[in-house]
C-alpha cells in the first residue's frame, strides 16, 4: 500500500508541475493576443490621459514576468482577480458556473459510461453479430455528426413535441429533480458524442484478449460465454477501458462549450465564450487553467485505478 | 481383463479455415480410450495432436470445425450434443491441462479462485469445500505450502509449481478424463521430473484416464500405457508403449526414434588464441549480480555449449559478450584484444565479428521484410555490398542454408515453416561474415526432425566457414550431439566446464550430475528407477 501512496504523491507532484507549465503557456498565449485591454474597456472615445490612468490602475505597465508572478501568486491563494467586463471577482463568477458544468458532466457520465461499457461488453460477446454491427454503426454515426447538429436534431425530436425543454434555466432554488429534467437534452447530446469512443475501446480491449490461452482455458472449464467475458476477459481489459473513460470524462468537462451555447446552459463553456468576445482575459485564463486541472486530475485518477486493478503491480513477487 | 471403454472417436474429420477455403487438419483418425488408461499422442507440430486432444472435449478452436466422424464419450456423442451439454461436461468430467500454465492461468485472479470455479459453477461442491479440497490436492501435487499457495496470483508462483497447480485444478471435479497438452515442454529438465512424477501419481491415485500430448518421446515413454503416432493429421501407428519402443512397425516411427543419433565427430583439443575469451566477468541488473566471476574460452571451429536451468545466467553471458549488458568486472577478449564493454563503444568491425541467432525465429524476423532485405541488410551495412554483388551474396547465402534462391528470395517470413525461418536467422548471422555466432536456444522451439536438420547445417557451416559457436541451451540431448566443450552454469556461476566426453562420462559436481540424470530416457522404467534412486539417496544419513 505504501507504494501506491508513493506513486500517487509522485504523480500529484508531476501534475502540479504540468499545471505550472500550462499556466506559463496560457499566460504567454494571452499576451500574444492583439489589442489593448484599457482601450477595450473605455471604448474609442477615451482620451490618452484616461487610458494611461487605467493602465496604471490595472498594472498593465509592469513587465510581463512581474504580471505573471502577481497573477500566479493570486491564483495559488484562490484569487483569480477581477473580471473586467462584469466587475465581479472571478472566483465568484466561476464558482457557480463550475458547479453547473460539473453537474452536467457527471450527469452525462452517469448515462454514458454504464451505457457504453454495457454496449461494448455485449458487442464483444456477440461479436460480428447483427447487434455488434448495428451498435457500432449507430455509435459511429452519432460521433460523426457535429455536436450542435446532434443537439438541434434532439431539440427537433424531443423538444418541439414538448417532452423536454430546449433551454436550461438554473437558479439557486432549482430542485434536483428539475435540474435533471432540464439538463436531460444536453446530457443526452454529450452521451451520444462520447459513447462511440468508450464502447469501441471496451469492445476492442476485450476481443484483443479473447485469443489468450487463459480465455481458452476458461472455455475448456465449461464456463458460459457471458462468464468468460465478464470474469476472465474484463478484469484484464480494465486498464485501457479506465483510460478511455478518463479521457472522455475530461472531455465532458472541457468540451461542452458548443453544447452549453446551444442549450443556453449556464456553465463554464458559455462563460468562456462571453469572456473571449469581451476580451476579458483574466476570466479566459482562469477557465483555461481549470480545464487543464481537470485533465491532469482525471488522468492521475486513471493511472491510480489502472495500478490498483492490476495484481501484477499490486502484489509483487 | 477388458476395461470399460470411456472414449471412442471414429473417423474424425476436422478442418481449419484459411481465407475462404477449408483445408483438412485431421483426416479420419480413430481413437479408443479405456477407463483409467493413459494414451500418449506424439508427432511433430502441425500433426494435429492438440487439435485431436481438444476434439476429445468436443471443442474446436476458432477458425476450425469438426466436419465428420463421431466422438462418443461414455455414451454421449459430443459432436451432435447441444453446446450446453458439452459445456456441462467440460471441466467436470473432461478436464484440460495446457502447455504453458503461466499463460493459461488468468493473471487477474488468485489460483484458488480459479481452482474453485469449476466445482462451484458445475455444482459439484460448495465454495468452502472446494477450497479445502484445493489445499489437499495442492499437497498431493507436492506443492510447497499447500495452505497458502492458492492465495497467490499466478505471477507470484514459478513455472513448475504453476503446472502442478493447473493439474490440481483439472482434478478439482475428479474428472473421468484429462487432456494433458505438452504440460512439461516449457519447463527445465530438473523441474520436469517433479511435475511428471506428480502428474503420474495423481492420475493413478484417482484412476483417471488421460490423453498425454507431447513431442518428447522419452517423456511419453514414462507416462503412457499406449502410444499413438500422428503425422499431418493421420494416424501412423498405435501400440502399447513397450512394443512401440522396442519394435516400431512404420518407417516414420523408426525415424522418430532414430532422430537423436546425430553426433558431431570428436575434435582434438583446441590450441592457440581463442576467438572469444570471457575472463572473470561479473555483471548484473540493478543491485543484483546475475553473473559472478564467469570465465571460459571459445576457439575457432569449436562449439561451446552453455547449459543450465532458466535463470542460471546463460543468456546474460551472451548479452555481456555482445555488449548489450556492459560487465561490472572482468574482460571479454576477442582474438586476444579486449572489447569495449558497451556495444556503443565498439567499432562496426567489432560488432560484425559477433552475431546472434535467436530462439524464436518467429519474433526475431521482421514480418514486413522479404528475405532479400532480411539477409541483405547486414551484408550491405557491414560489408558495403550493393546492386549485383549484394544480390549474388544473398543468393549464395540462401544456397548455403539449403533454400533454393529463386523460390525463396522474395518471400515473407510468414510464408516459411518454423525450420525455414530459423535457417533465415542463420543466413542473416552469416551475412555479416562473423567469427563467432551465439546460438540462443535455437532449436528449442523446433520439432526433433527439424532440429536435426538445423544442427547438421550448423555443423557443416562451422567446418566450411571456420566459425566458433557459443551454444546456449537447456536441452542436453542437443549438447550431446553438437558440443565440443560444455560449460555448466547455476545461479550465475560456472559450476563445471570441460570437454563434452569428460563431462558426460564423469561429472565432478553434484549439480552437473543432477542435470544429466534428469534428462528423460526412452526406457519406460527410467522415471521409476530414478525416483527410487533419488529417494534412497535422500534417506542416506
Amino acid at each position: 500500500m505504501t507504494e501506491i501512496w508513493r506513486m500517487i504523491s509522485q504523480r500529484l507532484l508531476l501534475g502540479v508541475l504540468t499545471l505550472f507549465i500550462i499556466s506559463v503557456v496560457i499566460f504567454g498565449a494571452t499576451e500574444l493576443l492583439p489589442g489593448d485591454l484599457a482601450r477595450e474597456l473605455l471604448g474609442q472615445s477615451a482620451t490618452p490621459e484616461t487610458l494611461a490612468a487605467l493602465r496604471e490602475q490595472l498594472g498593465l505597465n509592469e513587465s510581463a514576468p512581474v504580471r505573471y508572478w502577481n497573477w500566479l501568486t493570486g491564483v495559488m491563494q484562490g484569487d483569480f482577480g477581477m473580471s473586467m467586463a462584469t466587475k465581479m471577482p472571478i472566483s465568484e463568477l466561476v464558482g457557480t458556473r463550475l458547479g453547473n458544468t460539473l453537474f452536467l458532466a457527471f450527469y452525462a457520465a452517469a448515462l454514458a459510461v454504464p451505457f457504453s461499457l454495457l454496449l461494448g461488453v455485449l458487442a464483444a460477446l456477440w461479436r460480428n453479430s447483427i447487434f455488434d454491427r448495428a451498435s457500432n454503426a449507430l455509435a459511429l454515426t452519432a460521433i460523426s455528426f457535429p455536436e450542435f447538429f446532434v443537439a438541434y436534431i434532439l431539440i427537433l425530436w424531443l423538444s418541439q413535441s414538448g417532452l423536454f425543454p430546449s433551454m436550461v434555466r438554473i437558479t439557486d432554488t432549482t430542485s434536483m429533480g428539475e435540474r435533471l429534467y432540464m439538463a436531460f437534452l444536453p446530457a443526452l447530446t454529450l452521451t451520444l458524442v462520447v459513447t462511440a469512443h468508450m464502447m469501441r475501446m471496451t469492445r476492442a480491449a476485450i476481443i484483443n484478449l479473447l485469443a489468450s490461452p487463459y480465455i481458452e482455458m476458461a472455455r475448456l472449464k465449461g464456463m458460459s460465454p457471458m462468464r468468460v467475458v465478464l470474469r476472465h476477459a474484463v478484469p484484464n481489459a480494465l486498464s485501457p477501458i479506465i483510460n478511455v473513460v478518463a479521457l472522455n470524462l475530461a472531455y465532458l468537462i472541457t468540451g461542452v462549450v458548443v453544447v452549453e451555447v446551444v442549450f443556453v446552459y449556464p456553465g463554464l463553456g458559455q462563460l468562456m465564450i462571453d469572456a473571449v468576445s469581451n476580451r476579458d482575459i483574466a476570466v479566459v485564463q482562469a477557465i483555461a487553467l481549470i480545464f487543464a486541472a481537470a485533465y491532469v486530475l482525471l488522468n492521475l485518477l486513471a493511472d491510480v485505478l489502472s495500478t490498483i486493478t492490476n495484481p501484477r503491480l499490486m502484489h509483487r513477487k | 481383463m477388458e476395461k470399460k471403454t470411456l472414449l471412442t472417436i471414429k473417423d474424425l474429420q476436422l478442418e481449419g479455415r484459411s481465407g475462404n477455403a477449408w483445408h483438412p487438419i485431421i483426416k479420419g483418425v480413430d481413437l479408443t480410450l479405456h477407463k483409467g488408461e493413459v494414451l500418449g499422442l506424439i508427432g511433430e507440430s502441425g500433426a494435429g495432436k492438440s487439435t485431436l486432444g481438444l476434439a476429445a472435449m468436443g471443442f474446436a478452436r476458432d477458425g476450425c470445425r469438426i466436419s465428420g466422424g463421431t466422438i462418443d464419450f461414455d455414451g454421449i456423442d459430443l459432436r451432435t450434443a447441444p453446446e450446453s451439454l458439452r459445456r456441462g461436461l467440460r471441466g467436470k468430467r473432461i478436464a484440460y491441462v495446457a502447455q504453458s500454465a503461466a499463460a493459461s492461468f488468468n493473471p487477474a485472479h488468485r489460483l484458488i479462485n480459479q481452482y474453485c470455479e469449476s466445482p462451484v459453477v458445475h455444482g459439484v461442491m460448495a465454495r468452502e469445500k472446494a477450497e479445502a479440497d484445493a489445499v489437499e490436492l495442492y499437497g498431493r501435487m507436492r506443492l510447497p505450502n499447500p495452505d497458502e499457495i492458492g492465495f497467490r496470483y499466478p505471477h507470484q508462483v514459478s513455472g513448475g509449481q504453476l503446472q502442478r497447480a493447473m493439474t490440481a485444478m483439472a482434478m478439482a471435479c475428479r474428472p473421468d478424463l484429462i487432456i494433458f497438452d505438452e504440460p512439461t515442454t516449457a519447463l527445465d529438465v530438473t523441474t520436469q521430473i517433479e511435475v511428471l512424477a506428480a502428474i503420474r501419481d495423481i492420475v493413478r491415485q484417482f484412476g483417471t484416464a488421460a490423453i498425454y500430448i507431447t513431442h518428447d518421446l522419452a517423456v511419453v515413454a514414462q507416462m503412457a500405457d499406449r502410444i499413438k503416432v500422428l503425422l499431418r493429421g493421420d494416424e501412423v501407428e498405435d501400440a502399447d508403449t513397450r512394443s512401440m519402443l522396442t519394435a516400431p512397425r512404420e518407417e516414420y516411427t523408426k525415424s522418430l526414434w532414430a532422430v537423436r543419433s546425430f553426433a558431431r565427430a570428436e575434435q582434438p583439443t583446441a590450441t592457440g588464441t581463442p576467438v572469444v575469451s570471457v575472463r572473470s566477468v561479473t555483471a548484473g541488473y540493478g543491485a543484483l549480480d546475475v553473473l559472478k566471476d564467469v570465465s571460459f574460452d571459445i576457439h575457432a571451429r569449436r562449439t561451446v555449449a552453455v547449459v543450465g536451468e532458466s535463470g542460471s545466467g546463460k543468456s546474460t553471458t551472451a548479452r555481456v559478450i555482445t555488449g548489450l549488458l556492459p560487465q561490472r568486472n572482468g574482460q571479454v577478449l576477442f582474438n586476444g584484444n579486449p572489447l569495449p564493454p558497451s556495444f556503443k563503444a565498439r567499432s562496426r568491425n567489432e560488432l560484425r565479428q559477433c552475431q546472434m541467432i535467436y530462439q524464436m525465429a518467429d519474433t526475431a524476423l521482421n514480418p514486413k521484410l522479404r528475405l532479400r532485405e532480411l539477409i541483405g541488410r547486414p551484408a550491405e551495412m557491414y560489408l558495403g555490398l550493393k546492386g549485383k554483388a549484394l544480390e549474388a551474396r544473398i543468393r549464395d547465402l540462401l544456397a548455403l542454408i539449403e533454400l533454393e534462391p529463386d523460390r525463396y528470395i522474395d518471400r515473407l517470413p510468414s510464408e516459411l515453416s518454423g525450420g525455414q525461418k530459423q535457417r533465415i536467422g542463420i543466413a542473416r548471422a552469416l551475412a555479416a561474415e562473423p567469427q563467432l555466432i551465439i546460438c540462443d536456444e535455437v532449436t528449442s522451439a523446433l520439432d526433433q526432425i527439424v532440429q536435426e536438420g538445423i544442427l547438421k547445417l550448423l555443423d557443416r557451416l562451422q567446418g566450411e566457414l571456420n566459425l566458433a559457436y557459443m551454444f546456449i541451451t537447456h536441452d542436453l540431448a542437443t549438447v550431446k550431439s553438437i558440443a565440443d566443450e560444455v560449460v555448466v552454469m547455476q545461479q550465475g556461476v560456472v559450476v563445471e566446464r570441460g570437454p563434452k566426453a569428460a563431462i558426460f562420462a564423469d561429472p565432478k559436481e553434484d549439480y552437473t550430475n543432477l542435470l544429466l540424470s534428469s534428462v528423460p530416457e526412452m526406457d519406460p522404467d527410467w522415471l521409476n528407477r530414478l525416483l527410487v534412486k533419488r529417494s534412497a539417496k535422500a534417506q542416506e544419513p
